[in-house]
């Protein structure tokens, strides 16, 4: 194993990320950093050197499965890192990813109000009026917030489950950022 | 001499096992799969061990999945 580098401890900004925006939801928008870095890097660098050495995500699954030894450490079932299945998740989590773009649109043009809701797995509402005062940003802002921060808290708790019973980085193996900049990378090597 | 191998087809080029192997013998090619440098690598099988898509097998020499 190499020496550590600073971003070696990126798992402590997932964990900084999650407990910050618990109590104020605006932080979520920090979130994009995990969305934009990775394209820009893949789009540009041609490579997944954020997947590889930043992703707090990720790190945060290693720390956890690993050296805490919270996973079983079995192989996954294959279908889980298959093309379809990595590209039919990305599929539908972009469209979700889209439909919260949205709901945001929706907020922002007044034809609906603001749900101080986080969605879990795209269907459980969690009400988490805690996090945000009204009026403190406008309402289309912190809409988005809850879009995103539903969509980061979901994610990771699929990695966690998928964790726990397989390998420590079992995510990494179906995450939709990981597809896209994957993709993205062998477009540009042919 | 045991090796390992890499299914460049299943490899999701998330680079725990480049993290793992505790001779820097695996690198991640452009983003799109790990390679192994045979001539660096021992055989240990820690990488195949952290492999989340399952995707490393140690083999004698050469030899692809199928």
């Amino acid at each position: 194993m190499r020496n550590k580098k600073w971003y070696d401890y990126m798992w402590i900004w997932a964990i900084i990320y999650f407990s910050v925006s618990f109590f104020n939801i605006l932080f979520a928008w920090l979130g994009m950093i995990d969305f934009l870095i990775p394209v820009i890097v893949a789009v540009i660098g041609g490579n997944k050197w954020f997947c590889n050495n930043m992703c707090g995500r990720g790190q945060l699954f290693r720390v956890l499965g690993k050296n805490c030894k919270l996973s079983r450490n079995k192989p996954a079932p294959k279908w889980l890192s298959s093309n379809g299945f990595r590209y039919g998740f990305m599929a539908f989590f972009f469209l979700m990813f889209g439909n919260m773009v949205y709901q945001t649109y929706l907020v922002a043009a007044g034809a609906k109000s603001l749900r101080q809701v986080v969605k879990l797995f795209w269907t459980f509402k969690v009400p988490f009026r805690w996090a945000y005062s009204a009026g403190s940003a406008p309402s289309w802002v912190a809409q988005y917030s809850f879009g995103l921060y539903s969509l980061m808290v979901t994610s990771t708790l699929i990695g966690l489950i998928v964790m726990v019973f397989y390998k420590p980085r079992t995510w990494c193996s179906f995450c939709p950022m990981g597809t896209l900049t994957q993709g993205v990378c062998k477009i540009k090597e042919k | 001499m045991r090796k390992a191998n890499v299914n460049e087809k299943r490899c999701v080029a998330c680079g725990e096992c480049v993290y793992t192997c505790p001779k820097g013998a695996v690198n991640i090619k452009n983003g799109c799969f790990a390679v192994v440098d045979k001539t660096i690598c021992v055989g240990c099988g820690l990488c195949a061990m952290a492999c989340p898509a399952d995707c490393i097998k140690i083999w004698e020499g050469e030899q692809n999945e199928k």
